[in-house]
């Protein structure tokens, strides 16, 4: 589409003076206070993280060296485990459900609907409130006692039941239901993006070869749709991972700790527990699998220069 | 030049006058609302009073977990706030760190040594020294009921624990909720101090949940307590999941419920009500239990901020410890004094009661620390706890589940 | 660019299209859930709450749950309602954004029209920055800050905010001035234009959508941030978030539900106000390449 050159400054400069050579460094200059802000702020702090998990930090961060006990620890708690079983849960559902429900909102409303200027917006709002917000709503709702099950049977439904948030096993798809709601709208209107992208005279040609709608679909515009789609699953499976506002404006963990997710693990471990160094341990886990879906991704889309675009 | 020097003398003196009168407390607490916000308010408008500026930093949330993040914070930066709110082991935690003030020189001026029970001056105090103050005294082996399911079953107040199956079974087969609980990990660790004093007696509390002797906490007594919460849980009803503990108090308050098992905080809830103990509601302690107190006790511990804010500091301090602000705040809180020497005039049926118990307790050694408050053990060990009678509550492990997994999370949370 | 055509050239048979409105209609009504129940339940007196079904109307309609959430809720142990730390909030979160979308826009310029050795790991980097989970950086920010002296102040916050939306508000930029012809800078090099010319002249008046996606998003993220506002903010800094969590989660006393709903939809206006006005462009944005695959 639009042609990119590598290296912008390309004219060859006969003399350089001083001011010139300060003109070719001025744009590192530009970037450097964000790159050393990111540096210091990010990977300073993640190495922080990285250092404490091997100390016997508790309350406070301490520098007393203890090697890998805390990972001994961590790996031995059957709170992790659960953490991370609700992790995989959790993580699977709301990646695919919100892929689903994301492309196919999006391709239904690039049927030229009347009134998508009101539809867009209602799809799109919840991703801007913020869970200490709309937590209450959701609990309310879900609340067999005031909530959806109590509403249906009002209908007369009298057996109707929907009590999965109190209930130690289903209580982790309610956290999902939620994190649908939030984030599915963000994902439609990725795609929907995406299809506005794509060339309406591909479209035509097919369909003047006789394509029907469902292999139009399958066969042309959802492949297109390939960046869209890895982006879309990097943004969702780190808010997976990162989700903490969710889970404890929710369930606060609970039933019980039925509800335990690594964010929540870590949280609960290094600032209530006062076991900071197990905490810590946790953490670099938690960062340990962002990155191992971060950073192939950035690979892709960087490392290899403009390839293909 | 004249001009410019009166001015600047004039700045001066404005400046030290100002500054006199700039004392300011910053204080961290989770009280936000409710009959405990409009009595700290009164402190609050004491200190006024003295010339001192009251900063309010308020962090609600999970019993006061979002407050200590957020004082984690503050003190990593260098800026702790004046005074804390802070509970038990906390206290001690934090005194480890070499954080806290040294409360000493008002300890000694108003007497502190001599009226504050020993049992809780073991949290107010770090080597030897006073950093903390302390508020109240609050007793978790209560059991809070409805007078009318009451009265209308023909129910006397159980004394011990057949007694309280056997009323709990009635109350249940009249079609009310027999026990109002709400589900949350303290609040299942609340129950489980009850349970196990009434099964153990003190000498077996302290040895277990205190001392976390291993051989205590697998033994089979420890296996009978899970066993009756394991049937306690029965007669709570089905929705008690993530209730909050004011929610439940609310059913036994409008005759949906016969009983909570509570601290003396849920006084209040019927307080704001408009009950009146004796009449609209009973207050007993949980059958077995009579003769000993588990207690936690809020204090104010004071943090390090150099000596401009002491003056101030001690000036809070004192306050707090002021007998009128004693009897006042704990009437509006349902907890007891800190301070033995303050009259039970102002306090109702049950805080009269609990300040006579804890009298009792206090001399014959049975005040205990409640474990399900942190004031039993520190945070890991307590969290170790809650973990295994969570669970067991919500019926993932069996009673020999339950006491097969105590023990090692007791043992590897230290 | 293709913008603006509603649609595809698929075409659709009358059944199809009214199960297509049925579908979006339904999805509809899942997102609008909450908010209704919300609204509904804001305006209701506090018996009617407890008696009655979520999701019916009000039958006795009240302002005075909004008037208390605003101006006489105890938030901490004086009734003052949410108004002061609404203030706090704007003082935040204006700076913040502010600062945080020049920054990601220079950057964004000089990753793809200045290239220099090594801009790609640069780039990689930042980015690998939007994923941090913030609760790590929670003491090692706290013990900087205060070695800066900023604890406790709004400065902090807005620095703190600042720095950890760097990350994305580069990625929007960068993405989006990647498509942007380079001819034109190379034009305008030859023409003598400083750095900060092209810049000022050339790339940003054709900044719009993506200055307002950056905007929108970087506003949401600060404003319904809580955590950073309730560790690093003093007693006279905490943003509203806080205060809210302070309304709703407090343990004692009577829960006034219709309080904490109209508390919750004031702490959400800001946001929502500025999705409505512009979320149009927002995707508008997105298929200018603000996250592009």
């Amino acid at each position: 589409m639009s042609i990119t050159l590598q290296r912008s400054a390309e004219i060859p400069q006969p003399a350089r003076s001083a001011r010139e050579r300060l003109g070719e460094f001025l744009p590192r200059i530009v970037l450097a206070p964000s790159f050393a802000a990111v540096l210091v702020f990010v990977y300073g702090f993640i190495i922080f993280t990285g250092y404490l998990s091997f100390t016997d930090s508790h309350i406070l961060p301490s520098f007393d060296f203890v090697g890998w006990k805390n990972y001994q620890r961590l790996w031995s708690l059957p709170n992790w485990w659960i953490a991370l079983e609700n992790l995989a849960i959790f993580a699977s559902l709301y990646i695919v459900i919100c892929t689903a429900i994301g492309l196919g909102l999006a391709i239904l409303l690039d049927q030229k609907i009347r009134g998508e200027g009101v539809l867009r917006p209602i799809y799109l709002y919840p991703m801007a409130i913020s869970f200490i917000v709309t937590g209450t709503a959701w609990k309310w709702f879900l609340d067999p006692g005031i909530g959806v099950e109590h509403i249906v049977r009002l209908w007369g439904f009298g057996n109707f039941t929907f009590d999965w948030i109190k209930n130690t096993q289903m209580a982790i798809y309610c956290v999902v239901i939620a994190a649908v709601w939030q984030s599915s709208g963000f994902v439609m209107a990725m795609f929907l993006a995406g299809l506005r992208g794509i060339d309406n005279e591909i479209i035509k040609a097919a369909q003047i070869d006789g394509a029907t709608n469902f292999k139009l679909y399958k066969r042309i515009i959802i492949p297109m749709l390939r960046p869209a789609f890895l982006s879309a699953f990097v943004v969702l499976a780190h808010l997976a991972i990162k989700s903490y506002d969710l889970v404890i404006a929710l369930t606060n963990g609970g039933p019980g700790r039925a509800t335990e997710l690594p964010a929540t693990f870590m949280y609960s471990y290094t600032f209530t527990r006062n076991s900071m160094g197990i905490g810590a341990a946790s953490a670099v886990i938690m960062l340990m699998m962002i990155a191992s879906v971060i950073i192939p991704y950035i690979y892709a889309e960087v490392g290899g220069g403009n390839r293909g675009r | 030049m004249r001009k410019y020097m009166m001015l600047a003398a004039a700045l001066m003196l404005g400046g030290i006058v100002n500054a006199a009168a700039q004392e300011k407390v910053e204080v961290l607490h989770w009280w936000t609302s409710g009959g405990e916000a409009a009595a700290l308010n009164v402190l609050k408008k004491n200190l006024e009073a003295e010339g001192i500026t009251w900063e309010d930093m308020p962090v609600a949330g999970g019993g006061g977990e979002q407050a200590m993040t957020v004082l984690r914070a503050r003190v990593t930066a260098g800026n702790p706030p004046t005074a804390v709110q802070l509970l038990g082991f906390d206290v001690t935690d934090w005194a480890k760190q070499g954080v806290l003030a040294n409360l000493d020189p008002v300890a000694e001026k108003e007497g502190w040594d001599k009226v504050i029970p020993a049992a809780i001056q073991k949290f107010s105090k770090y080597d030897g020294h006073w950093v903390a103050a302390p508020v109240n005294l609050h007793s978790t082996n209560w059991i809070w009921a409805n007078k009318m399911i009451f009265d209308k079953l023909g129910i006397q107040q159980p004394t011990n624990w057949d007694e309280l199956i056997a009323a709990l079974d009635k109350i249940k087969a009249a079609g009310y909720v027999a026990l109002a609980a709400g589900g949350q990990p303290w609040q299942d660790a609340t129950i489980f101090d009850s349970v196990v004093m009434t099964t153990g007696g003190p000498d077996f509390y302290k040895k277990a949940l205190i001392d976390l002797d291993p051989a205590a906490l697998g033994s089979p007594t420890m296996k009978t307590v899970f066993e009756r919460m394991i049937k306690l849980r029965g007669y709570v009803d089905d929705n008690f999941s993530g209730r909050d503990w004011n929610l439940a108090t609310a059913m036994v308050i409008t005759d949906k419920a016969g009983m909570q098992i509570m601290g003396d905080w849920a006084k209040g809830e019927f307080r704001n009500a408009g009950k009146t103990a004796g009449t609209d509601f009973l207050c007993f302690r949980f059958p077995g239990t009579q003769g000993t107190v588990t207690f936690n006790s809020d204090q104010f511990a004071m943090f390090k901020v150099g000596q401009a804010s002491q003056d101030a500091q001690f000036k809070l301090a004192k306050a707090i410890e002021d007998p009128a602000f004693q009897s006042s705040f704990n009437v509006v809180k349902g907890s007891v004094p800190a301070r033995t020497d303050v009259s039970d005039a102002a306090f109702d049926a049950c805080g009269k009661k609990g300040m006579a118990d804890l009298k009792e307790a206090s001399e014959k050694g049975t005040l205990l620390g409640s474990l399900a408050h942190g004031h039993a053990a520190p945070a890991a060990v307590k969290n170790a706890f809650y973990d295994v009678i969570t669970a067991t509550f919500n019926g993932q492990y069996t009673a020999d589940q339950a006491v097969a997994q105590l023990v090692p999370a007791v043992q590897g949370a230290q | 660019m293709a913008a603006d055509i509603a649609g595809t050239a698929v075409r659709t048979s009358r059944l199809t299209r009214a199960v297509i409105y049925a579908a979006l209609l339904f999805f509809a009504f899942y997102y609008m859930l909450p908010l209704y129940v919300m609204v509904v339940n804001s305006v209701k007196p506090l018996e009617e709450i407890r008696g009655g079904n979520m999701l019916a109307l009000p039958q006795q309609f009240t302002i005075a749950p909004w008037l208390s959430a605003w101006s006489t809720a105890q938030i901490g142990v004086q009734p003052t309602g949410l108004r002061p730390y609404f203030l706090n909030s704007i003082l935040i979160v204006v700076p913040a954004v502010a600062v945080s979308t020049i920054l990601g826009a220079l950057n964004g310029y000089v990753l793809t029209k200045w290239r220099f050795p090594g801009a790609n790991i640069v780039f990689g980097m930042m980015l690998l920055a939007c994923f941090i989970p913030f609760q790590i950086v929670l003491i090692p920010m706290a013990r900087i800050l205060g070695l800066l002296g900023l604890a406790g102040t709004i400065y902090g916050l807005i620095l703190v905010h600042v720095v950890y939306g760097l990350g994305f508000t580069t990625l929007f930029f960068r993405n989006y001035y990647e498509a942007f012809p380079t001819e034109l800078v190379k034009a305008a090099q030859i023409d003598g234009a400083s750095f900060f010319q092209i810049f000022r002249r050339i790339l940003l008046p054709s900044s719009g959508p993506i200055i307002v996606v950056t905007v929108i998003w970087q506003f949401t993220n600060v404003w319904n941030d809580f955590l950073f506002g309730a560790s690093f903010a003093g007693f006279d800094s905490q943003p509203i978030t806080v205060a809210l969590n302070n309304l709703v989660n407090s343990s004692t006393g009577v829960k006034e539900y219709n309080v904490h709903f109209a508390g919750a939809l004031m702490a959400a206006l800001p946001t929502l106000i500025v999705y409505i006005v512009s979320g149009r462009y927002f995707v508008r944005g997105l298929m200018a390449g603000a996250v592009k695959g």
